[in-house]
């Protein structure tokens, strides 16, 4: 078997629903009832096939070539499998994913892993706004699993975050870990101001003291945290530069805040 | 069966089944590890009286425990999960909690579970902090030397505790002496542990006595001063016993420590005095675990 390969024929030069493609959903599917799968075009529906050259059979392994900024949705809701994206891929990435893993080799809209609850995420360029972020009107960002991104973050990454991680190997934007309520960002570049705002509880775990620090954080001191090395562990693990860098460090200076709310959030500073 | 002038007696040590948990004790240095377990483990001989079993199986490198730090593996041994949950949770409280540079992980991975620091949590007064890694959820409670981490739960598994064997000697310092050897030969052994002080106990226990409060009494079968008062197991040039209690995950691992235990007093013969090795039983009524000494020694 080999995997289930769809190539865009074009850029399309408007969104496209296409959350319609995950590994679980195609699983079972003849190469006929693939082809004929709806995606929604604003209030028109295409077939796949209008767009998407199919080849391969195995729905797990599901592999996007030539993707476009404008293919919204990818990896949404799945529950297993293995998604590769060649190429950018538009907003809401991984939206409410439940397991399994996607990488794409660019880079990826806002809300990516919105609502995420396991699995990995892996971008290879940079994430829009909200990364692990809630969408509007819901109450939680990711819920679980792993945001891995290489390049750079937008604003407000993992606003609302409840559990899991978020892995920023370049900067992130301002507002960073904004009303989280628990889970973990770290950013290995620099962030923007106001990192933490409104945090309830969670970790933000930063290289370098962020230029605009809110007030209603609070200097608790240089500390040996032993979780820290754990947590180092885990993430080294990954195919990153989290690899090497401060793996085993458990030293770092400990902000406590967001104090205007709950105030059992903590900035962590590498030492 | 005759070892090095030693008889090993035709008789089994009867063993039963329980409940135990690994757990992994870690801080600055090996030296304060070690305080943690030790007194994590005191007054833990026996579920009689301590509601627990409990020993240290063995030093852990940095390189071997979950925070990268030096530690050491406790074994603990319950007839419940329910009791070994309750008197694990209050020995994780009072013993390595309070214990400078801890921290304490889970050692076993099992479908079933029981509590380590999930409640030991609400130390820190509501500024406890959960991190879940790798599917594994720890707690941080702030101390006053920095931060107690903590796993919350713990696997636990099916085991057998109360394999044993008794060492007769001509005097009191020539059982102790074999005894201490059969201990070194022992304390290297993997999933095992001789919860009673030093590995040895001097006062082996039957089942009842004539006061009806005590579920266990003095065995007076192999005491020593009463030879001539009762029905005894001993011969005329026996003047001390002492025995060995050994708790382990699995049979095998019993009979391991068995059989490098009796070798190792093989080992010293007749020539220092040591005249049989036995062992204790209750009839095979109440253990569904056989140890033959003869079967182990072949």
């Amino acid at each position: 078997m080999s995997a289930l390969t769809l190539t865009l024929r074009e850029q399309p030069g408007h969104g496209l629903d296409v959350s319609l493609l995950t590994p679980d959903r195609l699983r079972g599917l003849s190469p006929a009832a693939i082809s004929a799968l709806p995606l929604c075009n604003g209030n028109r529906r295409l077939q796949l096939s209008s767009l998407f050259d199919i080849s391969g059979n195995d729905a797990q392994q599901l592999v996007i070539l030539n993707s476009s900024r404008h293919l919204h949705g990818i990896g949404s809701g799945m529950t297993s499998g293995h998604i590769r994206i060649e190429g950018d891929c538009g907003n809401h990435l991984g939206q409410g994913m439940i397991n399994g893993t996607i990488e794409t080799s660019g880079n990826s809209g806002h809300w990516t892993a919105s609502g995420m609850r396991d699995g990995i995420i892996t971008v290879a360029g940079n994430c829009g706004n909200f990364a692990g972020g809630a969408l509007p009107g819901d109450r939680q960002g990711m819920r679980g699993g792993t945001l891995l991104v290489h390049g750079n973050c937008g604003d407000r990454t993992g606003d609302h975050l409840r559990r899991g991680y978020i892995l920023v190997a370049g900067n992130a934007g301002a507002y960073c870990g904004s009303r989280m309520v628990a889970g973990t960002i770290a950013v290995l570049g620099k962030v923007g101001p106001e990192p933490g705002y409104a945090m309830k509880r969670g970790t933000l775990l930063l290289c370098e003291v962020p230029g605009m620090l809110p007030a209603t954080f609070n200097d608790c001191g240089i500390h040996n945290l032993g979780f820290l090395h754990l947590l180092t562990r885990s993430i080294a693990a990954l195919d990153s530069r989290f690899a090497g860098q401060n793996t085993g460090k458990y030293r770092v200076h400990r902000y406590a805040g967001d104090l205007a709310v709950d105030g059992q959030g903590e900035l962590l500073v590498w030492v | 069966m005759i070892i090095n002038g030693v008889t090993i007696d035709e008789t089994y040590a009867e063993a039963f089944g329980m409940k135990a948990t690994r757990i992994v004790i870690t801080a600055l240095n090996h030296r304060w590890a070690r305080h943690a377990a030790a007194a994590m483990t005191g007054f833990a001989t026996s579920v009689i009286g301590c509601g627990i079993e409990a020993g240290i199986e063995n030093e852990l490198a940095a390189g071997e425990t979950p925070d990268g730090r030096p530690g050491v593996s406790v074994l603990m041994f319950g007839m419940s999960a329910r009791d070994l949950e309750k008197h694990l949770e209050k020995r994780v409280g009072q013993c390595i909690l309070t214990s400078p540079t801890s921290a304490v992980f889970a050692g076993m991975s099992a479908e079933k579970t029981i509590n380590l620091g999930k409640n030991v949590r609400y130390f820190g007064d509501g500024y406890q902090i959960s991190k879940l890694i790798d599917g594994r959820r720890f707690w941080r409670v702030p101390v006053m030397d920095g931060e107690f981490l903590a796993e919350e739960s713990t696997g636990y598994c099916s085991a057998v505790g109360g394999g044993n064997f008794l060492v007769l000697a001509e005097s009191q310092a020539q059982a102790l002496t074999a005894c201490e050897a059969a201990i070194d030969a022992m304390l290297d052994l993997p999933n095992v542990i001789m919860p009673f002080p030093g590995g040895v106990v001097r006062s082996g226990s039957k089942v009842g006595s004539k006061y009806k409060a005590l579920p266990a009494s003095t065995n007076q079968a192999f005491c020593p001063t009463l030879k001539g008062l009762t029905q005894t197991a001993l011969s005329d040039d026996i003047e001390s016993v002492m025995e060995i209690v050994i708790n382990g995950l699995e049979e095998t691992d019993i009979r391991r420590a068995m059989r490098a235990g009796i070798n190792a007093v093989c080992t010293l013969g007749a020539d220092s005095g040591i005249r049989r090795v036995s062992a204790g039983n209750y009839g095979g009524n109440l253990g569904k675990f056989h140890f033959h000494l003869r079967e182990i020694m072949a």
